[in-house]
Order: C-alpha cells, then structure tokens, then sequence
C-alpha cells in the first residue's frame, strides 16, 4: 500500500476508493477459504471412493454444465465491460452492461434450477428426506458424491443470488450515487464477481469433467 | 455519563438510545461490544459455577447427567464464540487501534457498528436454543453426536455461531484495511506498538480461519435441516472430515482468542517497568509467526481419532514448533522487565500474572503436543486445565489488566487503585486454586464432561469447586468498582501512567474526532523512559489515603 509517510488519514474520498478496493480482495481471501474447505473435502472424498465419483459424475447434465460455463463466463465479460466504461465516465453504458451482468446471472440461476428439478426427478437428490435411487455401482458413496454436488453448487448459487441483489441495489441506487462512489462500487461488485465466476470455473471441471 | 466533565468528549454528544445505537464512532461501539460481552462473560460463568457446584461432590445431586451435558456445552460456547474471540479485539481494540495508529476513525465505520448488530443477532440465535432446552454436544459440535445423536437444539446454535461468524470477519477486514490505509504520518510498520501488530495477526486468522468454520456449520446445518450427509456414513459421508475442518478453524482462533491478550501485556510491561520493550522486532515479527504456524497443527486435536502415525508426527513436531514464537515472547517481556524501575499498579500485577500463566499453561500445551503423553491425558482435565491457563489465566488476565490500563482513557475516570490490586490478586489465588488442581485429576485419570466421579478423586475436586468461588469473587469486584469509578471516580489526567503511544497525547476521554491535532509520529514505540517525565511518580495508594 501507500508509504506511510505519505498517509491519506484524514482524506476520506482518496483514502475510500484505496480501501474499499483492498477490502474486497482480504474479503476474497476469506471466500477463497471457504470455497477452499468444501473443495477439499471434496477431493479428499474423491480420493477416497473414485470409482463411485466418477461413476456418479456421469450422471450430471454436461450439456447444462457447459451451458452454464458459457453463460457465467459472459456474464463476467460484460462486468468487465461494466467497469471500464465506468472509469470512462460512460454511465448510461456502464449501467446496460450492469443490467446484462445481473441477467445472465439469473439465466445461470434459471439452468441450475431445471439442473436441480431433473436431478429431484431423476431420483438423484438426497435432500430433505427424498429417497435416493441410483442403479451404479457403490451407491452409498454416490449418495455422497450427490450430497457434495449439492452442497457445493448452493453454496455457489447463494453467492450468485447475493451478487445479483446486490448489483440490482447499485442499478436502484445508480442516478443518486455521486460518480467516486459509482466507481467504487462498480470496482468492488466487480472483484466479487469475478471471484464467484472463478469458483464455478473450479467447480465445473471438478464435479462435470473428471472422469469423462 | 460523564456529563460534568468540563470539555466536549466522545461520550457527551448525543442522547442515549440514538446517538449510541446508531453511532458509527468506533469508541462508541467499542462500548456496545464492551456490555454486551460483559453480560455474556457472566453468563457463561454462571454455568461454570454451576457445574463447580455439581462436582463439589462425587455423586451426581444437583443436576442430571443431561443437563450437566448441557452446562458444559452452553459455557463452552458462550465463553469461546461469544466472549473470548471477540473480547480484546471488538472491545479494547476498537477502541483503541484508531487512536494508537492517529487515525479519526476505523476505515469502515458503519461496517463496525453493522459488525456489532450481526453479533448480537447471532447470539441471541445461539441464546435462544439455550432457552428452548439447550446444546449438549459440547462447544466442538462433533459429528456424528451433533447430527445423528445430539437431542438439543444443535442448529439454532450451530447457525448462532455461524452468523456471529461475520461479524469476526467484518471486524478482521475493518482492522486489517485500517492499519494498511489509516497510519498517522512517520508511523511506519516498525513504530506500530505491540497491540497493533497483535490486533494485525488475529485479524488475518480471524479473516482466513472463519470462513472454514463456517464452510464446517453450513455442513452440519445441511445435514440436520436437508439430510445432506456429508458426516454421515449411512450416507457415505465421513464424521472425521468434521473434526479436520473443525480444527482447521479453532486451532488458529485459539490464537485469535490469545494474540491480542500478548499485546496488551506488550503495552503494560514496558509502561510500569519504565523500559523500552526488549526485541521489539522479534515480537513483532513473533505474532505474525504465531499466526502462520497455527494454521499447521490442528490434526493435533486428533491424535487419537485413528489419524495416520505419521501425519501425527508430523502434527507433533509442527506444534513444538509454535511453542518457539511464544518463547520468544516470554523472554523478551522478562528481560523487558530486567533492571527496569518497576512499580505494581493494578494493570501491571495482571500483566504479571499474565506473564505466570501463559508460560505454565503453554509448558503444559508442550506435554501435550508430545505424541505419548497426548495419548495418555487426551479427554482428561489435564487438557481442561491447559485450556483454562492459556485462556482464563492468559486472555482474561490479560484482558483485565488492558481494561484498567485503559480504563481512564475509556472513561475519564480513576478506578480505586487499592480494591485494583486486591482484585487482582483475588483472581491469581481463586485461579491457580481452580485451574492447578485440574491438571493432577487429569494426570491420574479423571475424564472430562462427566457429573459424577469416583470418590478418590474428591479431594482435587473440592479443592477446585472452592477455587471457583474465590475465582468468581475476583471477576465481580472489578464489576463493581469499576461501574463504581463511572459516577464516583476521580477525574483522569491525559496520561496517568506516563505512557508511551498516540493514545495517551489526546484527551481523557478522548473527544469525537480523536485528535484535535493530527499526530506526527517521528520515534519508535516504547520510547521509554519518557524525556522530561523523569521525576518519580507518585504512588496512588498512598495518595488515596
């Protein structure tokens, strides 16, 4: 950060976008925990029992998966988009490519849930007390590799639920936000975004591809 | 509170509910954190009293064995989630690391005072299973007993504990953002006092370990409420995967829980012997070791789970090596001590007796982290003991001693020095009569968590129930004297200690905006002792007779 001989202390708009900025990459590293964990787990339990994974892995949609990728990692194309035309003062543009970051967002949430609603009707969903049929081989293990599936991707989800509302506050709030602000903002939704869309990029080949 | 005190302060603007409920200025919250975490320190006391009682005999007569099950997982979590973690820093350091750093404030102020409301939230969450009939899991929330077993109210607390979990985390990056962006001119990383590199290394752990216990709850939580069983072998899950991830998270926040306490001593040592902390960088540098390192040994918690050999070794060898930044530590706060002109106020007798604990309670950590002896005292009150000397003997002895070094800054006011000092050593006596008898039951064989025991072991037993009644006189002495000193007390001068560090240049209590100056800091920290405030100090004993 800045030498301390030449502190911003008591200059609170150039000391904001500094911190605001470097809050959300300590607070990245503090997700990037919590991602890791699960995903350690899940490699541990992979480890463990791969021919049960690999055989459960088959049965996830990878025409959904992919699709999902694709959708996600435009998504994040247009908040990069959304952050350079906010450092070129091009508000009415920035704002669009906003709205299209949050869309896709919701077209990402849209396709995990009919993931979600074939995989309940399939019979794949230990959750909440559904029974769980699955002809392959080790199914105590599968089941585990579902509840896994499960856990990981919501948690996911969750995080993209939380990016869309808050970027749909940003959008809300966007004509009464003085323009440092709207920069700030715009750079901080932004690193959290892409984090998320990184934590899909490592769940995806993970829980789809392994195996294939 | 102080409304006759003559100039404008922190305290004086404002009517109360508003302008503290809504206030943003991080002395104010501090304050916030500071009853709230008073009010849970009692309460989670309370039920350790009780269980004193209950063990006062052999026999299982005052409570039952379920709700004996019940006392201790209620004052475990309590005590761990709701006091020590957030103690020091949420409190003392609230307060004090704008104003140590010359800062107007915490880099996210309204992120501080949503940090207290999310606390509060989650606790009362944790409370509420308390009164719909309790935990009993115990504070570790083990799987398979808290998913498959446990018949108390186990997500209502896990879920507690889980949302009291942003709450650290918003305070970990407030800190962390805060000493990065806020430091006063010329006060380079090498001029930060103690308590701030302290306050630096638990917000790191506090940043990068929560998280994974909340990844651990979340499991647990989906597994009670959904049926996701992850811990679960019918299910194919695994309940030792709990225990690592568990671990991976409580190991570090035991040094979430004793970092800040090491920098509030490295504050009072130098003060009361009138010499410049010994090593300064070597203590600095030793807290963020500690920090590292407490990342790499939480299978020790394990070594009896049926972990491999090796990776016990491993984690045996790698906890010896934590012991070595926390022996830097206690050799240089004694060779702070050497030839320096002490004097035994109330703050620097805890700092003593800080001093005395830690390295007992951290010597007996040694003989635990030794593979053979684990095995041998592993679930027993040695372990109970070891716990309590880091943690009561340490963090709150510590946490003591920041409470009255501060205490005139916090509030403009004088404590009564003498009821200080007796306090104090109320504590140190009702504590080793509580805590030492502990590790003898654990060594001959006696197992934790159980209401009842065999009568041979009643003598140690009794010894540390009467402890414990001595140990609660000391904790509620100060409670009194020190709500006494906020109507009563004398007025504070600027600096009574004749301390080092910003805090002290400005106002008791300090005004709203912290400084009226902005501080240039141009030497190093503990630059004692003080030019031109050399002449003897006065001893306050004798001036309050």
């Amino acid at each position: 950060m800045k030498s301390p001989m030449t502190s911003i202390a008591f200059d609170p708009p150039a000391r904001e976008t500094a911190a605001a900025s470097f809050a959300m990459w300590v607070f990245i590293g503090s997700e990037a925990m919590l991602f890791g964990a699960i995903l350690l787990v899940f490699m541990f339990a992979r480890l463990s029992y791969g021919d049960a994974f690999a055989g459960a892995a088959k049965h996830l949609s990878l025409p959904l998966g992919t699709a999902n990728t694709v959708v996600l990692i435009t998504s994040s194309f247009a908040m990069a988009l959304a952050h350079m035309y906010t450092a070129a003062r091009r508000w009415r543009a920035a704002g669009r490519a906003l709205a299209a970051t949050a869309l896709l967002g919701v077209v990402f949430l849209a396709i995990k849930a009919t993931e979600y609603a074939r995989e309940f009707g399939e019979g794949l969903a230990p959750v909440l007390g559904a029974p769980f049929i699955y002809k392959g081989p080790d199914p105590v293990h599968a089941e585990f590799f579902f509840g896994l599936y499960f856990a990981m991707t919501s948690l996911h989800a969750l995080h993209l639920i939380c990016g869309v509302i808050v970027i749909g506050g940003i959008l809300a709030l966007w004509p009464r936000t003085i323009e440092a602000s709207r920069f700030r903002r715009v750079q901080a939704i932004g690193l959290y975004w892409h984090f998320v869309d990184i934590v899909w990029v490592f769940l995806f080949p993970v829980l789809y591809l392994i195996n294939r | 509170m102080n409304r006759d005190l003559a100039p404008a302060n922190y305290l004086s603007e404002g009517a109360w509910p508003r302008a503290w409920l809504l206030t943003t200025d991080h002395k104010r919250v501090a304050w916030l954190y500071l009853v709230s975490l008073t009010a849970f320190f009692f309460l989670g006391g309370a039920f350790a009293v009780l269980m004193r009682i209950e063990l006062a005999t052999p026999a299982g007569d005052l409570v039952s064995d379920d709700v004996y099950n019940r006392l201790f997982s209620l004052h475990g979590i309590i005590m761990v989630w709701f006091f020590l973690v957030p103690s020091i820093p949420a409190t003392l350091g609230n307060f004090l690391l704008p104003l140590m750093i010359g800062a107007r404030d915490l880099a996210f102020p309204r992120l501080n005072l949503a940090s207290w409301y999310v606390f509060m939230f989650g606790s009362l969450f944790a409370l509420a299973s308390v009164l719909l009939g309790g935990v009993d899991t115990g504070w570790t929330f083990y799987t398979p007993l808290s998913t498959l077993y446990a018949n108390g109210f186990v997500s209502t607390a896990a879920f507690g504990v889980f949302i009291v979990g942003f709450s650290t985390i918003m305070t970990g990056i407030n800190f962390i953002v805060t000493v990065h962006t806020l430091r006063a001119p010329g006060l380079t990383w090498f001029r930060l006092p103690i308590f701030v590199w302290t306050l630096y290394a638990t917000s790191l752990v506090m940043v990068l370990a929560t998280p994974v216990l909340a990844a651990s709850l979340i499991l647990i939580v989906l597994e009670r409420v959904f049926g996701i069983g992850i811990f679960n072998p019918d299910l194919g899950g695994d309940p030792l995967l709990f225990q690592h991830l568990f671990w991976f998270y409580s190991h570090p926040a035991v040094y979430i829980m004793i970092l800040p306490g090491m920098g509030v001593v490295s504050e009072v040592l130098p003060c009361f012997s009138r010499r410049p902390l010994f090593g300064y960088k070597a203590v600095a540098l030793a807290s963020m070791a500690i920090a590292v390192f407490g990342f790499l040994v939480w299978g020790h918690h394990m070594f009896v789970s049926g972990q491999s050999a090796y990776a016990g070794v491993v984690f045996s060898f790698l906890s010896f090596c934590v012991a070595i930044p926390s022996a830097i530590k206690v050799f240089n706060w004694s060779l702070t001590l050497r030839k320096g002109e002490i004097s035994f106020e109330t703050p620097m007798l805890y700092a003593l007796f800080f001093l005395a604990l830690f390295t007992f309670g951290g010597l007996a950590g040694l003989f635990l982290a030794a593979l053979a002896v684990d095995v041998h005292v592993h679930d027993t009150y040695f372990v109970v003991a070891h716990f309590h000397y880091i943690m009561v003997g340490g963090m709150v002895t510590a946490y003591m001693a920041g409470l009255h070094f501060w205490w005139p800054k916090l509030t403009g006011r004088m404590y009564s020095e003498i009821w200080g000092r007796i306090a104090a050593a109320v504590t140190f006596i009702g504590f080793n009569l509580t805590f030492f008898p502990q590790y003898v039951l654990g060594f001959l064989g006696m197992p934790r968590r159980y209401h009842t025991y065999p009568p041979e072991f009643a003598f140690w037993h009794i010894l540390s129930s009467a402890g414990a009644v001595v140990l609660a006189i000391g904790y509620l002495m100060p409670l009194l004297y020190l709500a006494w000193s906020l109507f009563r007390g004398a007025r504070a001068p600027d600096n009574p200690w004749q301390a080092t560090g910003l805090e002290w240049q400005t106002s008791s209590p300090p005004p709203a905006h912290n400084f009226d100056r902005m501080p240039t800091v141009t030497r190093p920290a503990y630059d004692y002792p003080m030019k031109g405030l050399t002449e003897k100090r006065s001893d306050p004993v004798e001036d309050l007779v």
